[in-house]
Parts: structure tokens; C-alpha cells; sequence
């Protein structure tokens, strides 16, 4: 499998990161270089193997449902970039 | 002073023939004179390390202490750190100043310790050279016999291995992805331990990938990393996968030798482009625990050549969804942007490095609808067999003896060309992060250049014992007693 040019730039938008168009053909040869290499996977018979997920062989924990910690509002919003009283400003979403 | 061991400064604290203040000053001082040329730390903390010295002086006055009272540490910048900026050597971060404290370093606080700093790192601990860091590389302290330039101290730990190395902390935390601990640990000349995935806590550590990700400590031998690995574990209720076990006396491991205990050579770990020093250092380790009494057999852990393929599939794919949370509205840098999407996309793009660009790309396109199954599902799959290889080893052996990695350290720059060059330094350390086993690298000798080669002990999970009693014992055989010609005190 190879990347085009149109593909990395898909990626990048799904990955919300902005590519200028050098770095699109640049990172193309990189990604495909690293699919590449990638490609060995396809030699392992994986018929009727469970996928593993985690290292943590156990199963996850329960606990009720309720808050544990809470009215931390200035802690929270004490590294926004930019705030608007209690809220954190964002440029304007809805005409 | 500087130049002990955190076992043997310990009781000099206790003993009052130091006091926490000024050995925290002397550490400080040499911190000064040696951080310019090595860049070890990120920021350095010295009212706070004025602070915590001055509680622990106040204990020790009043006959109290804790495991680490008094004892001076580095503390790798993923560890967000309250009211002390944490950046992950990112720009994303680069005014991130965390209002809580991570699990790990509140343990290693509650024990008495003193925090000199934030030590460097490579960006979002995605690197083996520490060269990926915003904050810039580290050197070495060592360097070859009779060449100054510089040398990577491995990655991604690099920062807090120096800082260790150089004799400017007596030990230091760091994380474990996929041998992030254990090749700067063997480019350094020290030891250091990837315990069991969920033997210490992750919460408030920066998540690069969550089912890999395992804190430990990095100092200058293995009972002092037992030390230290004492007070960074135990279950916490704030990370779902911390496993609720008792933290046993690890100290106490160390002392216990290897007799009638099995350790296993996996011969996938042996290639023809070994290099011949590592290959012979192997064989040493072997005889040196054979010695002292222990059987030594041959196991198979036929899916090893694939571990490193896994590993770049699983941890991108887990990257790129932890670091979507860096969209520069809650924290962190922003850059303009005319609507919301620009913002996301200039601030992700201004503030996230190359290699971390390249994984959350990779990570992005593995997960992505068509793929997934291609990639990430066979992955899964493949890791599965990792364990499975292991899990029967461990029915033959009791802890498997292997080289840390394939190289002495290198160059900075070197290895720079293409990533998948780079990627190969961690073949001999990811398959542990794969199956969540313990791993431990010891110092075991010096290449022809004079650098530090270091062998690495894997254990069964939660075994973390076995494996401290076998590093400990290659430790007392190697009689390694060299030091970098960048140090304090040199």
C-alpha cells in the first residue's frame, strides 16, 4: 500500500494537523517508507488469534458512579489560552 | 559527596553527617555548572528543592524519615509536576503549569524526596537519541576515548539518564514505551527498570500510548533502582489499569542471588549483524550468572523479528488519539486561527515536532475506516503472539537474559536519515513493553571506544523480585566502576 499525495492530505485533515504542500510529499515518503517496513506483519499466521488490546491482564474496575472530585473551576481553566470569565473563548463556531 | 550511592548517601542523611540542605545545595551547584553543557534539564527547581531539603532536614531533626528522605532526584518532564511547568519537551506545552500532582511523584514526595527539576526528554517521549526534543538535545556525559564530539544518551529518557550518569541527581524517574528507560539507562552507563505494566501508576504521567506507557527509575545501580521503584509504585484507584497488589521489599531482592534459578537465552535475539563486543558481552553475562550457580537454557521467542512492526502500529495508534486532547483551547499553545478547524490545524501543526507529527500521522491512517483491520486488528493480533511466546518461555525459565540494545550510544545526528533506522535501536527492548513484563538494564562493560554496554534482564509479570536478584548479581560480577569524563566532581 502506498500513500498519494491525496491521501496524506486526508490524514492530515483527520489528524487536524496543517501540512504545508512540501511537507505533503516529503511526509509521503517518510509514511510510506514506514508502511513499508510495516508490511512483514503480513507474513504472520494470526488465524484464530484474539486481538490483545493491553498488557493489563486483568479486568478493568467498576466503581460507582458518582463524583470523586469536583469545584476545581479555576484549577481547570487556570491554563487556558484564552478565557472569557468562566468559559473557555473560542473563535466563533456559529454565524 | 555527590558521587555516592543513593543506598550510601542515605545513611549519610540519616547519620547526620550531611544534611539535606547541603547536599541539595552541592547538587544544585553542580547542576549549574554542568546543565549548560549537558542540557539534562528542561527547568530546574531550586526553591523547591530548597524547600523539600528543609522538611526533610526538619524530619531527620525530629528522627523521622521516609524511604528517600533527603535524597536528591531528577524527575523526567512527563510527570506533570503541580505549580512546576511540565512540557513533554513540547512546544504544545511550553507554558503547561499543572495544577495537580502525578501519583508517581506525590509517592516519591510522601517518602521524603527532594526535586531538583524537570529533566529533558524526547518530544512526548517519542525518540531513542533525545534529538526530538523543543528544548534540545542532550549530551552524554560520556564520550569516546579520545574524541569530544558529543553522543546521544539514547532516548527517551535521555535527560533524566545524564542527569544520573553525570552524578546530578542520585536517581531519577522516567517512562517506558518501548525501551525508553532501559536504552538510555545502557547508553549511560546505569541502571534502570521498566517494571510490569501496571505496577506503577500512570496518572498525571503525559500519555503518549496508554497500554505501553510504565513508569520507573533510572540511578547508578540496581539496589538503588530498587530503592526508588519501592516508592514509585502501588495501586491507585485514578488509573484504571494500576494493578492492586502489594509493592514488595525489592531492596531486599537484590541480596538474593541466583542459585537453581533458570534463566533463559532467546536465540532470536542473536543475529549475524550483531555486533561482535555485544555478542561477547552476552556470552559474559551468561557466564557470570552460570557461576554463581544458575542453570542456563536455550528458549524461543519465535514472533520476536515482528515485535517492532507491532509496536509502530500499536503505540501511533494510540498517540494519535492521547494527543488529539492538544487542540489549544483548554491548555497549552494556540496559534490564530480564523474558524475553529484553522485553529486545530496551525496549532497542532506550530506545535507538535516532526516525529511526533510522523506518528500521529501513522496512527491516524492505521485507525482510519479501511485500514483499521489491515493494520491495527493484525497488530492486536500479532501482540497476542508476543505474549504467548513469552508466557511459554516462562514456563521453561525463571528470567531471560539478553543485550539492551544493538549499539554503544552514537553520535547526535547520526541515525538522523530515515526513521525507520532510529526505530530499530528499541528491537531488543520493545517486545517487554508488548507484553507488559518487567525489564531491567544493568551496566555490564565498555565497548572498544570506551563506552557502556548495558544487558537486560526480563520476568515474569509482577516478578519484579527475580529480576532485581538476577541484575544485582551481573551487577557484583561486572564490578562496573567506570565513570563519564562529564561529571561533577571531575
Amino acid at each position: 500500500m502506498s500513500l498519494d499525495p491525496a491521501t496524506v492530505r486526508r490524514i492530515g485533515k483527520l489528524a487536524r494537523i496543517r501540512l504545508a504542500e512540501p511537507e505533503v510529499v516529503a511526509l509521503g515518503a517518510e509514511l510510506n517508507g514506514i508502511l513499508g517496513w510495516i508490511e512483514q506483519l503480513n507474513e504472520v499466521d494470526i488465524d484464530g488469534i484474539e486481538p490483545l488490546a493491553g498488557a493489563a491482564q486483568m479486568a478493568l474496575r467498576w466503581r460507582d458512579d458518582v463524583v470523586t472530585e469536583g469545584g476545581m473551576r479555576d484549577a481547570l481553566l487556570a491554563n487556558a489560552p484564552d478565557r472569557e470569565g468562566d468559559f473557555f473563548a473560542v473563535p466563533k463556531v456559529v454565524e | 559527596m555527590l558521587d555516592l550511592s543513593l543506598a550510601q548517601v542515605r545513611t549519610a542523611l540519616r547519620t547526620r553527617k550531611v544534611s539535606a540542605r547541603e547536599l541539595a545545595r552541592a547538587q544544585l551547584d553542580a547542576v549549574a555548572a554542568l546543565n549548560p553543557r549537558l542540557n539534562a534539564f528542561i527547568t530546574v527547581t531550586p526553591d523547591l528543592a530548597e524547600r523539600h531539603a528543609a522538611a526533610a532536614d526538619a524530619a531527620l531533626a525530629r528522627g523521622e524519615h521516609g524511604p528517600l528522605t533527603g535524597i536528591p532526584l531528577a524527575i523526567k518532564d512527563l510527570f506533570c509536576t503541580e505549580g512546576v511547568r511540565t512540557t513533554a519537551a513540547s512546544r504544545i506545552l511550553d507554558t503547561f503549569v499543572p495544577p495537580y500532582e502525578s501519583t508517581v511523584t506525590a509517592n516519591l514526595l510522601r517518602d521524603g524526596a527532594v526535586f531538583l527539576g524537570k529533566a529533558n526528554l524526547d518530544e512526548f517521549a517519542m525518540g531513542s537519541s533525545n534529538m526530538t526534543s523543543a528544548f534540545g538535545p542532550v549530551a552524554n556525559p560520556w564520550t569516546r576515548t579520545g574524541d569530544n564530539r558529543p553522543l546521544v544518551p539514547g532516548g527517551s529518557s535521555g535527560g533524566s539518564a545524564a542527569a544520573v550518569a553525570a552524578r546530578l541527581a542520585f536517581g531519577a524517574t522516567a517512562t517506558d514505551t518501548g525501551g525508553s528507560i532501559r536504552q538510555p539507562a545502557s547508553f549511560c552507563g546505569i541502571a534502570g527498570i521498566k517494571p510490569t505494566y501496571g505496577r506503577c501508576s500512570r496518572w498525571g504521567v503525559v500519555a503518549f500510548a496508554s497500554s505501553l506507557d510504565q513508569a520507573g527509575p533510572l540511578a547508578r545501580s540496581v539496589e538503588d533502582c530498587a530503592i526508588l521503584l519501592g516508592s514509585m509504585a502501588g495501586f491507585d484507584a485514578k488509573d484504571s489499569t494500576s494493578a492492586d497488589l502489594a509493592v514488595p521489599d525489592f531492596a531486599a531482592a537484590c541480596a538474593r542471588g541466583v542459585k537453581g534459578l533458570r534463566i533463559g537465552v532467546p536465540r532470536e535475539y542473536r543475529s549475524d549483524s550483531m555486533a561482535p563486543e555485544i555478542e561477547a558481552l552476552w556470552q559474559q553475562g551468561v557466564g557470570w550468572l552460570r557461576q554463581q550457580g544458575a542453570e542456563i537454557i536455550d528458549v524461543s521467542l519465535p514472533h520476536t523479528k515482528y515485535a517492532l512492526a507491532t509496536y509502530y502500529i500499536v503505540a501511533p495508534a494510540e498517540a494519535s488519539s492521547n494527543l488529539a486532547r492538544y487542540d489549544g483551547v483548554r491548555f497549552g499553545h494556540r496559534a490564530a486561527g480564523e474558524d475553529l478547524i484553522e485553529l486545530y490545524e496551525r496549532t497542532r501543526a506550530e506545535g507538535f515536532g516532526a516525529e511526533v507529527r510522523r506518528r500521529i500521522m501513522i496512527g491516524t491512517y492505521v485507525l482510519s475506516a479501511g485500514y483499521y483491520d489491515a493494520y491495527y486488528l493484525r497488530a492486536q493480533k500479532v501482540r497476542a503472539l508476543i505474549l504467548r511466546d513469552f508466557t511459554e518461555a516462562f514456563r521453561h525459565c525463571d528470567a531471560l537474559l539478553t543485550p539492551t540494545a544493538p549499539s554503544a550510544a552514537f553520535g547526535q545526528g547520526e541515525k538522523m536519515d530515515d526513521p525507520v533506522t532510529m526505530y530499530l535501536n528499541d528491537v531488543f527492548t520493545v517486545p517487554a513493553n508488548m507484553a507488559g513484563i518487567p525489564g531491567l538494564s544493568v551496566p555490564a562493560g565498555l565497548d572498544a571506544q570506551g563506552l557502556p554496554l548495558g544487558l537486560q534482564v526480563l520476568g515474569r509479570p509482577f516478578d519484579e523480585e527475580t529480576v532485581f536478584a538476577v541484575g544485582a548479581a551481573i551487577e557484583r560480577a561486572a564490578g562496573f566502576t567506570h565513570r563519564p569524563s562529564i561529571r561533577a566532581g571531575a
